[in-house]
């Protein structure tokens, strides 16, 4: 590993084929992102892992680092562009935080709170998304999709079951269920798939347990953002991608 | 038992005299009176003019989701909707019996509430008036006038309420709107450090109670013409009892009283509560009229609160806050006092008697288990009702077989106040504003009878979809063209 780029200064060393962040990540620096996860695929959706390249934006996430480069992450100009970035996907759902069960360790909620946004700064767009209850175990509340895909691919890559896609064009997209009748309950999804474990927000939830973890005592509460993520992607290993 | 002064005859050639806001009470409100050429009152009416609507968007929600999310109808006795919506949701989850632990953690967060909230009541948002006067001069009439003449009561109020607000703290994560009842139980146990923390302090909080007891007391006796006449009228009153009859504010049957004390009812179960009450809407006001179904709806309504839990009960279980109960009754002679301003010396005695309480209970070990959650049989419908600080709280659910509400129906505190706020005010207009020249203090007289209630105005207006609402079309001459009304 003697090749190296450099990030806010930083030298950071890195293996061929690794992406910024995942070298970055390792390296103890932490870079904002939604849709990546260390056991998946890249999706580059987000966009929140931005980072100027030799002064050019490009996604963390999907860029294969290379010597030489130089870097931007944690600076005033970026962390803005975040931070418009995540009060944008605050109004076009539904993000009801004191009375959402996922508060205390929601990543979206916990990004916002780490970018330093005091208020959503847009017009709510108020979208009107019925939640799917019909499955004994897990409950859907669409109000809360952020589009980041890690459902889909968690069901698609580690379960082989296909539950879940994203269907439309733009500000029409939106995560469907791959069942004739658009139900939860009509496709073959378990409580114990990847894919109900994996959703950064509000959405997938496993019925009947929301509010058991005390405050004080839920992830966000016990470590930021920054810690929680270096963490998770450390436990992750090498198994990513 | 009267409606009179609720509706003039001929609003068109009246004078319109309005308080907007009403200040010193949670939420937003406003009185109109209507006077004629030499002031004298023709139409009396509190009007709640903010809107909610809770019952409505909770619908298609999780279950598990509503206590956390209704408390939010307010933030001063959010505990109340918390432990209420938790209460009615028990027994969806087959909860019938919680564990030891868990209910007296419940009890623990709600008589903390009690305590704040009264302290708040008393200290920050009445005393300036019954300190100084009624129609003091107005820039002292505040928290701010009371801290720099009497610093010792100001500074009380302040650290009963904190007190309070620990307790809450510590039983549910927040001091407001916290995530401590679940369904079935509650999500966390006092620790030691927590327990003791408590422990250091209650001494102090029970003896300022005591005081506070004394200053009201003090205060009532001092002037018992204004203090046992100021808004009077006659009605029922309702309230929960625990076991034995027990003064209780978290669990019990209902009992109701008329108005000489004679029983309406007792000993019914709450789950029954649509049997026994029926509300009205009016199209004045988006605050319900609740009233005794077996009355009707003219000599059915009733209050609640303080003053009704104190006259209603047999005996307060702790013993400073039964004796000043005693004192209390032997005051009002053998028979209800109606009395609105009493309702200031109630409260007191149940601040004594929540920081009592609190003392017990963090005596008790239970609080420190760790077995806190039961669940049976599933249900789908629950009805949970608690004493809030201003009163009995209902709060009813259907839940579906997924898991999401299908109805909701609350009857918060101050609704069940709403015709004996109307009468309490209607009386002081027509004894000290009738045919006189208004002035701030006259009107702040009116502003006094409401606060003695200590209403909850954004508590009480949910009723989304239900609203009464009339729309008139009036040409230029003010003749009416077309009226629509529903409701």
């Amino acid at each position: 590993m003697s090749q190296t780029f450099t990030l806010d200064g930083l030298s950071i060393p890195f293996t061929d084929g690794e992406t910024i962040i995942q070298a970055a990540t390792r390296a103890g620096v932490f870079i904002p992102h939604l849709c990546y996860h260390p056991e998946f695929k890249p999706h580059g959706s987000c966009k929140l892992c931005t980072v100027k390249v030799n002064g050019r934006h490009t996604a963390s996430c999907t860029l294969r680092a290379a010597a030489g480069m130089v870097v931007e992450n944690n600076t005033e100009e970026l962390n803005a562009e975040r931070r418009a970035l995540t009060q944008m996907l605050f109004v076009e759902g539904n993000h009801f935080c004191p009375s959402c069960e996922k508060s205390g360790h929601c990543q979206l909620q916990a990004t916002a709170y780490h970018l330093g946004m005091m208020s959503p700064h847009y017009d709510h767009f108020f979208p009107d998304r019925p939640v799917d209850a019909s499955h004994p175990e897990v409950l859907l509340d669409f109000n809360r999709c952020i589009l980041c895909s890690l459902c889909v691919r968690a069901s698609r890559d580690v379960d082989g079951k296909n539950v879940f896609a994203l269907s439309g064009r733009g500000i029409r997209t939106q995560l469907i269920v791959n069942a004739k009748s658009g139900r939860l309950a009509d496709t073959d999804f378990t409580v114990d798939d990847k894919a109900a474990q994996i959703c950064p927000v509000g959405v997938i939830l496993k019925k009947r347990r929301g509010f058991a973890v005390p405050i004080g005592e839920r992830p966000y509460d016990r470590a930021p953002l920054s810690e929680t993520a270096l963490a998770e992607t450390a436990a992750a290993g090498e198994e990513g991608v | 038992m009267s409606y009179q002064l609720e509706t003039a005859a001929h609003p068109e050639s009246l004078r319109r005299v309005a308080i907007d806001p009403v200040s010193r009470v949670e939420g937003h409100g406003k009185v109109t009176l209507l006077l004629d050429e030499q002031n004298k009152v023709h139409q009396v009416r509190l009007h709640i003019v903010e809107f909610r609507g809770f019952e409505k968007f909770i619908q298609g929600r999780p279950y598990w989701e509503v206590p956390v999310m209704v408390q939010r109808l307010c933030g001063i006795c959010p505990v109340s909707h918390h432990l209420a919506a938790a209460k009615a949701l028990d027994q969806v989850v087959g909860a019938r019996q919680l564990t030891p632990a868990a209910e007296k953690l419940r009890r623990l967060m709600h008589y903390g509430q009690m305590l704040q909230s009264h302290a708040l009541h008393f200290f920050h948002l009445c005393s300036p008036d019954l300190l100084f006067g009624f129609d003091s001069e107005v820039t002292r009439r505040n928290i701010v006038g009371v801290a720099q003449e009497h610093p010792e009561i100001a500074k009380r109020g302040v650290l009963l309420r904190k007190f309070g607000q620990e307790v809450i703290r510590v039983t549910s994560g927040k001091r407001v709107h916290g995530t401590g009842a679940v369904p079935g139980g509650v999500n966390k146990a006092l620790t030691v450090a927590e327990r003791d923390e408590l422990l250091r302090d209650i001494y102090q909080i029970i003896a300022w109670s005591r005081d506070a007891v004394h200053l009201i007391q003090k205060v009532h006796m001092q002037d018992p013409g204004l203090y046992n006449s100021f808004g009077i009228f006659r009605s029922n009153f309702m309230s929960l009892v625990g076991h034995n009859g027990d003064l209780d504010f978290y669990h019990g049957s209902l009992r109701a009283r008329d108005d000489n004390g004679k029983a309406i009812f007792d000993g019914v179960d709450y789950c029954q509560y649509e049997r026994y009450i029926e509300e009205e809407v009016k199209p004045w006001s988006y605050m319900k009229f609740p009233y005794f179904r077996a009355l009707g709806k003219e000599h059915g309504w009733y209050k609640v609160g303080p003053l009704a839990r104190v006259q209603n009960c047999d005996q307060i279980p702790t013993p400073f806050a039964e004796r000043e109960r005693k004192e209390f009754v032997d005051y009002a002679g053998g028979s209800p006092l109606h009395a609105p301003l009493a309702y200031h010396w109630t409260r007191m005695i149940e601040m004594l008697h929540a920081a009592e309480t609190i003392k017990d209970l963090l005596h008790d070990d239970d609080l420190l288990a760790d077995n806190l959650l039961v669940e049976g049989e599933r249900a789908f419908e629950g009805v949970g009702v608690i004493e809030a600080p201003r009163g009995t709280l209902f709060h009813h659910y259907r839940v579906d077989e997924n898991d999401l509400v299908t109805m909701a129906n609350l009857i918060v505190s101050t609704t069940n106040n709403n015709q004996a706020m109307n009468e309490a005010i209607r009386h002081v207009a027509r004894r000290y504003l009738h045919g006189r020249e208004i002035t701030e203090g006259l009107l702040n007289h009116i502003e006094v009878a409401i606060r003695a209630f200590d209403p909850c105005l954004s508590c009480a207006t949910h009723a989304l979809g239900r609203m009464p609402l009339e729309v008139e079309l009036i040409d230029a001459a003010g003749q009416r063209l077309h009226a629509l009304a529903r409701g």
